[in-house]
């Protein structure tokens, strides 16, 4: 990556030492008032005190090899000898041994789709139809039962794969359904604008734990008998849900400032209202919305550990598996710090995408609205 | 469209637009008091009038920007109702350019103008790139095609909002005030475009203060006021001996700066 805020000044100025310049730097922008000085040093002194005992613990008395965690506990620091014995079944859980490379190939799958979404000379289109094949292609190779790979049923599935598999799946499901809610609450038709409104509402004003019970728990009650949905393609309607009602209520932030023009133009080219909406409102609207897409999605990504409580296991639920087993008991440091790492890594990434994208479409835009 | 060629009997007196005891509410208050109006093919005519007059709300009535509640308007021989169907059909014939110029901001000028001819008219995409480039030469901005509209000058951005609308080939162009959001060095350049137009025969209806567009141009000027029409003269007479004592305190306020 490169860094285009760079001082061109050095170019130009003979070379000093880095340490100098390094003193000028801190001396205009640390020490410029006693105040600053004292503002500078404070926080200092706090980062080291945390951060010293931080870095004893993770790294000088860590163990990253042990029977289990009484051997830990001799040295005093971070027992990663815990994750290096079940790092397998954390990122994969249950998932049969033998065939632990196809949701380890998912993984990678998704790492290189995250990072080719990155790439500027890639359109929307194209990123579009490489997220939809990745899914499917994911999909497949967990399902296995071709190409001489056995069959894994979806219980089976567990740990980081079902991560991205819920939130990719799931806001990509929803996002159609996101778009006709946000569009249906400002209709003119009352039974169209009451209806999105209810949908909207409705399930915004539950926690996600309820959604996820009332799908996997309550609707097998509704089937007629003899007819299944798999505890995770339940779950996976319920997120679907869930994540659409605010992602409409996202888009519908975008749509709300359009302004007024935007629409009579459109209406006295005589666009009509379906391409007046496609051509001109929802890509204005949608690029408006961008931060509050990324975030939803953010919090979506999140929001997947949840499906633990219908015992779906996921990656946290596979740490909190891992942590029954008696010689790691009181490794649970670790378990959590291992995927917080993961968590706050993808989020990140996430976070740092939708700011690139705002800044590429302000480039290819300027002086919009 | 099947619409069209049915309720189109058209004879040759017969008005291009015209409107009939058009009558206005906006909740209580009464925008329009039976306007009757008619323009035949080829006519220009400038609407002007104090604000608030209901100039505005008159002509965004012709293409159903906004609703008449009693009263009658054709256009082209097509009554407006509330059928989807005609409101379609008629505001492909006709044309607008508002003040605001609304340009879409996330296309380039050239998308611009070729979104209506190719969704709408289902013209092909180089066809209408091409027509396009024509009418971009005619209103003197080719060199700008591929901008997006944040980066023209307002004059310019209202040369492309009218280049949109003749993009249609419209039979008639509703301008709404299109100059009064310009700064003043910017009014000629679209001014000279609308001359252009009304040379070449386009039936037009301009609601705007430009006096000296209006002597040029105009076949009849129309003076509303306080949501009626108060007085209808060609130019000549309208400016030389204004009837109405409302027209006279008018053009004395707008022409004494």
């Amino acid at each position: 990556m490169t860094d285009i805020t760079h001082d061109t000044t050095d170019l130009i100025e003979p070379r000093r030492g880095i340490v100098e310049k390094g003193w000028e730097w801190a001396r205009a922008n640390l020490f410029n008032s006693i105040f600053n000085s004292i503002l500078t040093l404070l926080i200092t002194g706090f980062i080291v005190w945390l951060a010293v005992p931080l870095f004893n613990w993770a790294v000088l008395d860590a163990t990253y090899s042990a029977p289990n965690d009484a051997a830990c506990k001799a040295r005093g620091g971070a027992c990663w000898a815990f994750i290096a014995d079940w790092y397998k079944f954390l990122l994969f859980g249950r998932f049969p041994e033998v065939s632990r490379w196809r949701p380890a190939l998912v993984i990678l799958i998704f790492v290189a789709m995250m990072l080719l979404s990155s790439q500027a000379r890639l359109k929307g289109k194209h990123l579009l139809t490489m997220w939809a094949g990745g899914v499917v292609i994911s999909v497949a190779l967990m399902f296995g039962g071709f190409l001489g790979m056995p069959y894994v049923e979806t219980e089976l599935w567990n740990g980081v794969p079902l991560n991205l598999l819920l939130t990719v799946g799931g806001c990509g499901l929803a996002f159609p359904v996101a778009i006709f809610a946000a569009l249906g609450r400002r209709s003119r038709m009352p039974a169209i604008r009451w209806l999105s409104i209810a949908y909207i509402e409705l399930i915004r004003g539950v926690p996600l734990i309820t959604v996820l019970f009332m799908a996997t728990v309550m609707v097998p009650l509704f089937l007629p008998t003899g007819m299944t949905i798999a505890k995770l393609w339940r779950a996976e309607v319920a997120f679907t849900l869930f994540f659409g009602a605010y992602l409409a209520e996202a888009i519908r932030g975008g749509l709300q400032v359009i302004p007024r023009g935007q629409y009579e133009a459109a209406d006295a080219l005589g666009l009509g209202y379906w391409r007046k909406t496609w051509l001109v409102i929802l890509p204005q609207a949608l690029s408006i919305s961008i931060p509050s897409l990324v975030n939803t999605s953010i919090s979506a990504f999140k929001d997947t550990v949840l499906i633990t409580v219908v015992g779906i296991f996921d990656v946290l639920g596979d740490v909190n598996n891992a942590m029954n087993a008696p010689e790691w008991r009181s490794a649970y440091w670790e378990g959590y710090s291992f995927v917080a790492l993961l968590f706050f890594a993808v989020c990140f990434y996430m976070s740092r995408y939708s700011q690139r994208l705002e800044r590429s479409l302000s480039r290819a835009r300027p002086g919009r609205r | 469209m099947a619409v069209q060629e049915s309720a189109k009997p058209q004879t040759a007196g017969q008005p291009m637009i015209e409107l009939r005891n058009v009558n206005k509410w906006y909740g209580d208050f009464h925008v329009l008091k039976d306007i009757n109006i008619g323009v035949r093919k080829g006519e220009r005519v400038v609407v002007c009038g104090p604000s608030g007059s209901g100039k505005s709300t008159m002509i965004r009535c012709i293409n159903r920007l906004e609703e008449h509640q009693k009263g009658q308007i054709f256009v082209d021989g097509i009554e407006l109702t509330g059928d989807v169907k005609h409101v379609e059909a008629i505001r492909r014939e006709v044309g607008m350019v508002f003040q605001q110029f609304n340009l879409f901001p996330h296309l380039t000028v050239l998308q611009n103008l070729t979104l209506a001819p190719i969704w709408v008219r289902k013209m092909p995409k180089k066809d209408a790139e091409e027509l396009a480039m024509q009418l971009l030469a005619r209103v003197k901005i080719p060199e700008q095609a591929n901008k997006y509209p944040g980066q023209l000058s307002g004059g310019q951005q209202q040369r492309v909002a009218i280049a949109r609308s003749l993009c249609m080939k419209p039979e008639v162009m509703l301008f709404d005030e299109p100059t009064s959001a310009l700064d003043p060095e910017m009014i000629k350049e679209v001014l000279d475009v609308m001359v252009g137009l009304a040379q070449e025969g386009m039936t037009m209806i301009c609601v705007t203060h430009e006096m000296g567009f209006a002597r040029t141009v105009a076949d009849s000027m129309i003076f509303m006021d306080q949501g009626q029409v108060v007085e209808v003269a060609p130019p000549k007479e309208f400016f030389a001996n204004p009837k109405s004592e409302r027209t006279k305190l008018f053009l004395s306020q707008i022409l004494s700066h």
